[in-house]
């Protein structure tokens, strides 16, 4: 097999990894917009404060510890024990449904049936806020995500695809990360998981009901305050799920929350109301990007990956608005 | 002050029960205008009970006092002998009151065996975490709802359209799917808001016919709103007639045909 191909195989491998990350911001979005058409602009400061609440609680770190001792004087730092990761996770989970809670109580049960963009606006407004909130909590320095995933390339996949070069002295064989190869089966267990709570529970179904009609949801007996709630903590568990994995890849730190960023030109292809659209746009933008950098990289001087995603979305928002699946918008006069 | 137990025989020989539903000198206001005034009425276990009365009379109002989405400002809504507290829509459904809407309410994305599903919501009992990790009893219980609503697909005569998105229906369909997904949550009272408004003579016919046979078969209590006076008339065992937010006649079909004032507000001028 000539290398070329085989070096593209691999970048293929690595673009999918990368999508199905992608994906999985993309799909919070998803999940709050189609409940109740809410652009929740703060997801990944959620992402990111989940991931500062996860490495607070791990390490006993006391919460607002800057605050307490400017306050009172004290010198206070550290609880002074250790968490293991999985019960931290566990609590981290129960301070996003905390979150998700007061979101609903204090800012959009006031503001149900108002404009879309004074929606968006209050969740900039929320993400600022929450920035700050993780800040005084958690304190702003860089921290490791210390949850036990693997680092670095798997030799295991390296010396077992050698044999495809067929002898070939230039290739050693696939070069994956052990990181994103864990992180792409989180990914689909999760996104399998959600697929699946929607289709088949209760409350699943009550989450699609009200994702369609609020009025016919209601008359079937579905709260939409309980609805938004969940529909606010799922999206909490997603964040946290891409904080873990982003954080393990490059440090718990502020440019986290610009993970959200890479989610928009998978919407923009995926369609903002389809699961399987975030998963498929996710996909399509993680091999696209990686493919493009492999094969026209060199001739534009690199660094393609940083601008590729956002100008295929722009080629698609042209000739297909509504997205890869989104609901078509038909106009009836 | 009404008996609770009593009842009466109907024409055709049905028995219609106690008071279900008992409404109590009922006022709703938007700001100043006030769209219902001062109605007392009651639907009795078993009845086809309709309320009529021309554009703007405040029928609708009044449907949405029943099933919570309106709360009246004034007057007590009485639910099998007991007041009713200020609820929400949907804890009013989960008390077994299931309505449809005028302009149709249906879960456009979902298909039509989906959408009578989400009618056994109030019926589904497991929880979220029974259901991922204690799979028997929530693949039991979505058999026993999987049955319910498969019995009124049939019943309705939607079979063939059971996994059709509801988005590609026509109209008259749509409004059969509706019915359809009220009926699924066994309803002690069931709400119809102009069941067949914007429908031809033949799917009239069809809706009249699953309306009787619906309380027939299953005893369902119905309380609807028609503009169709044929319609009603055949259709219904007692009639609230409304004018401007006030009522104006209550009775049987035949009681209401010949009250004077119904005549003059209502039907303009009498046919014969």
């Amino acid at each position: 097999m000539p290398t070329d191909l085989l070096y593209g195989a691999e970048v293929l491998l690595n673009g999918l990894m990368a999508g199905v990350l992608y994906a999985l911001v993309a799909l919070g979005f998803v999940l709050i917009y189609k409940a109740s058409g809410i652009f929740n602009y703060a997801q990944g400061v959620m992402a990111l404060f989940a991931a500062l609440t996860l490495v607070g609680i791990m390490e006993g770190q006391i919460p607002f510890s800057h605050l307490i001792n400017a306050t009172f004087g004290t010198n206070i730092h550290h609880f002074g024990w250790h968490v293991p990761a999985f019960a931290a996770i566990f609590l981290t989970m129960i301070v996003m449904v905390g979150f998700a809670i007061l979101v609903q109580r204090l800012i959009f049960r006031h503001l149900v049936g108002q404009e879309p963009i004074i929606l968006f606006m209050a969740t900039i407004g929320l993400a600022y806020f929450l920035e700050g909130v993780g800040d005084l909590m958690w304190g702003s320095e860089i921290k490791k995500m210390a949850v036990g995933l693997p680092q670095g390339g798997s030799l295991w996949v390296e010396e077992n695809t050698q044999w495809l070069g067929f002898g070939n002295e230039d290739f050693y064989g696939f070069f994956l990360d052990k990181l994103d190869m864990v992180a792409t089966v989180i990914a689909i267990v999760l996104v399998l998981a959600l697929v699946a709570f929607s289709q088949y529970t209760k409350q699943g179904r009550a989450m699609r009901a009200v994702a369609d009609d609020h009025q016919a949801a209601l008359s079937v007996g579905v709260s939409l305050n309980y609805i938004w709630i969940l529909v606010w903590s799922v999206a909490g568990f997603v964040a946290l799920v891409a904080g873990i994995i982003w954080g393990a890849k490059s440090g718990v730190q502020f440019s986290l929350s610009l993970i959200a960023l890479k989610a928009l030109p998978v919407l923009m292809l995926g369609g903002f109301t389809s699961i399987p659209g975030a998963i498929v746009g996710g996909l399509i933008i993680g091999v696209g990007e990686k493919l493009f950098e492999f094969s026209f990289g060199p001739m534009l001087g690199g660094a393609t990956e940083n601008w590729f995603a956002y100008v295929l979305a722009l080629i698609f928002l042209v000739f297909r608005p509504q997205g890869l699946f989104g609901e078509k918008i038909i106009e009836r006069v | 002050m009404l008996d609770q137990t009593d009842g009466y025989m109907t024409a055709d020989g049905r028995q219609i029960g106690p008071v279900v539903m008992e409404m109590r000198n009922i006022t709703l206001r938007f700001g100043g205008v006030e769209a219902i005034k001062d109605i007392s009425f009651d639907i009795r276990e078993g009845e086809v009970r309709a309320i009529i009365g021309p554009n703007g009379a405040g029928k609708s109002s009044m449907l949405n006092v029943i099933s919570g989405f309106y709360v009246p400002q004034e007057g007590q809504v009485i639910y099998k002998g007991a007041p009713r507290p200020a609820m929400k829509p949907y804890q009013v459904a989960r008390q077994g009151i299931a309505r449809t809407f005028q302009n149709i309410a249906l879960f456009e994305g979902m298909s039509v065996l989906d959408n009578v599903m989400t009618g056994r919501l109030t019926h589904m009992k497991t929880g979220m975490f029974a259901q991922a990790f204690w799979k028997g009893k929530a693949e039991r219980e979505e058999t026993e709802n999987r049955e319910v609503a498969e019995k009124i697909i049939d019943f309705l005569e939607i079979q063939a359209i059971r996994k059709t998105p509801v988005s590609r229906l026509p109209y008259g369909l749509k409004k059969r799917v509706e019915l359809a997904r009220a009926l699924a949550a066994e309803p002690e009272l069931l709400l119809l808001d102009e069941p067949m408004a914007g429908m031809n003579v033949e799917e009239k016919e069809d809706m009249s016919r699953f309306i009787l046979s619906m309380n027939d078969e299953f005893g369902t209590t119905i309380a609807l709103i028609e503009h169709d006076m044929g319609v009603v008339m055949d259709l219904s065992d007692r009639v609230v007639v409304m004018d401007y937010g006030k009522k104006i006649g209550d009775g049987t079909p035949d009681e209401v045909r010949n009250n004077q004032a119904v005549i003059d507000a209502y039907l303009g001028v009498a046919h014969d």
